[in-house]
C-alpha cells in the first residue's frame, strides 16, 4: 500500500454520525424461543430501541374459555406454558375449585405438588439447555434433555401423555398414581441430583458462560416489581417472593424448602436461581413421597363437578345421569369472581374467573407470567449489544404459547 | 380477614365514593373512573400493594350499562395479600379509563392488551397500540358481540393481499358455548348446535358490524 493507515483524529470522529439501522429479529429466529419478533433500532451494534412484537401465537384462549364448560377448558391450559402443563392444570383447577368452594383431599394435593415440582424441573431443564445454546454451550442441552426424557417417561406412565397431560381436573385428578410410580420418581431424583451438579458444573464457573452473562441484562429490584416480573426473574433481582411460601396453596406449607434469591439481578443470577430451584424441587418431591397420604384422590363430595368413574357410569343410573349433566351442561358454579395465582416455573400464572352461575365462565382471564416478564424488554435491551440480547432472552426463559395465549 | 377489611375502610375514609365489591376470595373495591389513579397510588404507596399483577376487563354484554368493567389486581410483596380494584367505564359506547402506566411500568402492556381485546381507551397511555392482534385490525375480539367463529378481515399487508388475495376468514364451525342450555324442553333449541355460527343457504354469513 502506498499510503499508510492512520486513525482519524477524535474531533473528526465526534462529528461522524452513523445512520441508525433497523433490524428485525424473529419471528422465527432460533434465539427468540418461539415466535417472538424484536424490532430493533441499532446504532452500530448497540441497541437504541427495542420493540417486541408479540401475538403470533395468539389463539384466543380466553374467548374459547367463555364458550365451553369449565371441564372442557382443562386441555387448553396444557397449551399455555407447554413446558409445564402439569403445573398449569393444577393452577386452573385450584382457581375453579376456589370458585366452587371445593376442598380437595390431602392425597390429591400431594400428587398435584409432586407433579408440579416435576414439571418445574422439566421446564427449568429446558430453559437451562436453551440458555446454554444461546450462550454457546451445546453440551448442557444434551444432558438436560436426557433428564427431561426420563421425566417424560414418568409423566407418560402417570397421565398417558408425555406433553399435554391434562392431569389435574376440577375437584381431583384424571387418575390415581400407578402402582410403584412414586418409587420410580424417587429413583429418578436420586440419580438426577449428581447429574444436575454435573450439568450446572458445565456452566457455573465456565469462563465463556460468565463472560456472556455476568452483568448482562441487569434488572434492578425496583424495575422488577414495577414491570410485574414474577418467578425466577423476580427472585434473581433480589425479591424473595415465592407464592409457594408466601401464599401457600395445595399444602405447600407442609414442606421444607428454601427460596433462592439473586443479588445483582443479571442474567447469571437468574441462571443460578433456576439451578438452585431444581435442587429445592427435588427436596420437595422427596418430602411429598416420604409422607404420601392415603385416602381418596378426588373430592368425593363434588358430585356435580367431578365426573364419576367409568365403571359406575356404566352400571348405575344415578352416576349415568350425573355424567350426562356434566357433559351437556357443565359443572354448575355459583356466581362470583375469584383470582388465583400459582407459582409456576416461569412465574405466577393467574386465573381470574368471573362466573354468572352455570357451567360456562362469563370471563376467564389468564395472567401469563411470560407476558409480564417480556414487557421489560424495551427497557432491558436498550444499551446492550445485539449478541447480549440473545443472552438476555435466554435468561428470561419465556414461552410464547403462554405469552400470546 | 380483619387486616384486609381495614384497607376498604381506610379507602372509604379517604375516598368516600369507593364501595366494597362482592368477591369470593380477596378484598375487592369498586372505584369511580375519576378516582382510580388516586386509589391505586394510595394502595401502592400507603398500603404496600406494590406489585400490579394484572389489568383486564369484563364485558357485561351489549345493552347492559355499565357495559365494561376494568379490573386491577394488586399484590403486596411484603404483606402477601391481594386486592381487586374494579372500575366501571362511564361511557358504554367509547369506554375509557385513565392509564396506570405512570404508576407501574408493567401496566403498559396489560393496558395495551385490554385495549386490543375490548377497545377500552386508557387516557394518558404512552403507546396505546394493539399488542396481540395486528395493527389496523378492526375488531375487539373479547367483546361479547364478537362471534366465536370470527369475522372475515383483510390481512394487514397490502402487498400480500394484492399478490395472493388471502384474507383472515372466519372459522365455519358450530358456535359456542359448547354446552346445552339448561332448563329447555325443546332439545333442538337447547343443544349446542342451536348456537351455530356457521353459514349455509338458510343462514347468512356474519358480516362486519
Amino acid at each position: 500500500m502506498a499510503t499508510e493507515f492512520s486513525f482519524p483524529d477524535t474531533a473528526a470522529v465526534a462529528e461522524f454520525e452513523t445512520e441508525k439501522m433497523s433490524l428485525s429479529m424473529g419471528p422465527s429466529h432460533p434465539s427468540t424461543h418461539g415466535v417472538l419478533r424484536l424490532q430493533f433500532e441499532l446504532d452500530g451494534e448497540i441497541v437504541t430501541k427495542c420493540d417486541p412484537v408479540i401475538g403470533y401465537l395468539h389463539r384466543g384462549d380466553e374467548k374459547i374459555a367463555e364458550n365451553m364448560t369449565y371441564n372442557q377448558f382443562v386441555p387448553y391450559t396444557d397449551r399455555l406454558d407447554y413446558l409445564a402443563p402439569l403445573a398449569n392444570n393444577m393452577a386452573y383447577a385450584i382457581a375453579v375449585e376456589k370458585l366452587a368452594k371445593l376442598e380437595v383431599p390431602a392425597r390429591c394435593q400431594a400428587i398435584r405438588v409432586l407433579t408440579a415440582e416435576m414439571a418445574r424441573i422439566s421446564a427449568h431443564l429446558l430453559g437451562l439447555g436453551a440458555f446454554g445454546i444461546d450462550t454457546g454451550a451445546w453440551t448442557v442441552f444434551m444432558y438436560s434433555f436426557t433428564e427431561r426424557e426420563k421425566l417424560y417417561k414418568l409423566f407418560e406412565e402417570l397421565t398417558g401423555a408425555r406433553f399435554t397431560t391434562s392431569y389435574s381436573r376440577i375437584g381431583g385428578l384424571q387418575r390415581d398414581v400407578p402402582e410403584g410410580w412414586t418409587g420410580r420418581v424417587n429413583a429418578f431424583c436420586d440419580q438426577f441430583l449428581p447429574i444436575l451438579e454435573e450439568i450446572l458444573g458445565l456452566l457455573t464457573r465456565n469462563k465463556i458462560f460468565m463472560d456472556r452473562t455476568v452483568g448482562v441484562g441487569t434488572i434492578s429490584k425496583a424495575d422488577a416489581i414495577a414491570y410485574g416480573l414474577t418467578g425466577p426473574n423476580l427472585r434473581g433481582s433480589g425479591v424473595g417472593l415465592d407464592l409457594r411460601k408466601d401464599k401457600p396453596y395445595s399444602g405447600y406449607e407442609q414442606y421444607e424448602f428454601d427460596i433462592p434469591v439473586g443479588t445483582k439481578g443479571d442474567s447469571y443470577d437468574r441462571y443460578l436461581v433456576r439451578g438452585e430451584e431444581m435442587r429445592q424441587s427435588v427436596r420437595i418431591i422427596k418430602q411429598v413421597i416420604a409422607k404420601f397420604p392415603d385416602g381418596p384422590w378426588y373430592a368425593t363430595d363434588a358430585r356435580k363437578i367431578f365426573a364419576p368413574s367409568k365403571d359406575k357410569i356404566l352400571t348405575s343410573m344415578e352416576e349415568l345421569i350425573q355424567n350426562f349433566m356434566l357433559v351437556t351442561e357443565g359443572p354448575q358454579m355459583p356466581p362470583g369472581e375469584v383470582y388465583f395465582e400459582a407459582e409456576n416455573p416461569k412465574g405466577a400464572l393467574g386465573f381470574y374467573v368471573v362466573s354468572k352461575g352455570g357451567g360456562v365462565p362469563w370471563r376467564l382471564k389468564i395472567r401469563a407470567p411470560s407476558f409480564c416478564n417480556l414487557s421489560i424488554l424495551p427497557k432491558l435491551c436498550v444499551g446492550s449489544m445485539v449478541s447480549d440480547v440473545v443472552a438476555i432472552l435466554g435468561s428470561l426463559d419465556f414461552v410464547m404459547g403462554e405469552c400470546d395465549r | 380477614m380483619s387486616a384486609t377489611a381495614a384497607v376498604t375502610t381506610a379507602l372509604q375514609e379517604k375516598f368516600p365514593q369507593v364501595t366494597p365489591r362482592a368477591s369470593l376470595d380477596h378484598e375487592a373495591v369498586n372505584v369511580p373512573a375519576g378516582e382510580v389513579l388516586a386509589v391505586l397510588q394510595f394502595l401502592r404507596d400507603d398500603r404496600a400493594y406494590d406489585l400490579l399483577v394484572d389489568v383486564t376487563a369484563i364485558d357485561w354484554a351489549e345493552g347492559v350499562s355499565p357495559r365494561f368493567t376494568v379490573v386491577y389486581h394488586l399484590f403486596s410483596t411484603t404483606n402477601h395479600g391481594y386486592i381487586r380494584v374494579a372500575v366501571n367505564c362511564p361511557d358504554d359506547g367509547a369506554p375509557a379509563v385513565p392509564s396506570a402506566s405512570g404508576l407501574w411500568a408493567g401496566a403498559n402492556w396489560h393496558e395495551r392488551e385490554t385495549y386490543d381485546m375490548f377497545g377500552i381507551k386508557f387516557g394518558g397511555h404512552p403507546d396505546l397500540r394493539r399488542i396481540l392482534m395486528w395493527d389496523g385490525y378492526p375488531h375487539f375480539p373479547l367483546r361479547k358481540d364478537f362471534p366465536l367463529a370470527g369475522i372475515e378481515t383483510p390481512l394487514p399487508d397490502a402487498e400480500v393481499v394484492a399478490e395472493t388475495g388471502a384474507k383472515a376468514i372466519a372459522a365455519p364451525m358450530v358456535g359456542g358455548p359448547f354446552v346445552a342450555a339448561p332448563g329447555e324442553i325443546n332439545l333442538t333449541e337447547a343443544e349446542p348446535r342451536a348456537k351455530d355460527e356457521s353459514w349455509n343457504e338458510a343462514r347468512e354469513k356474519p358480516t362486519q358490524r
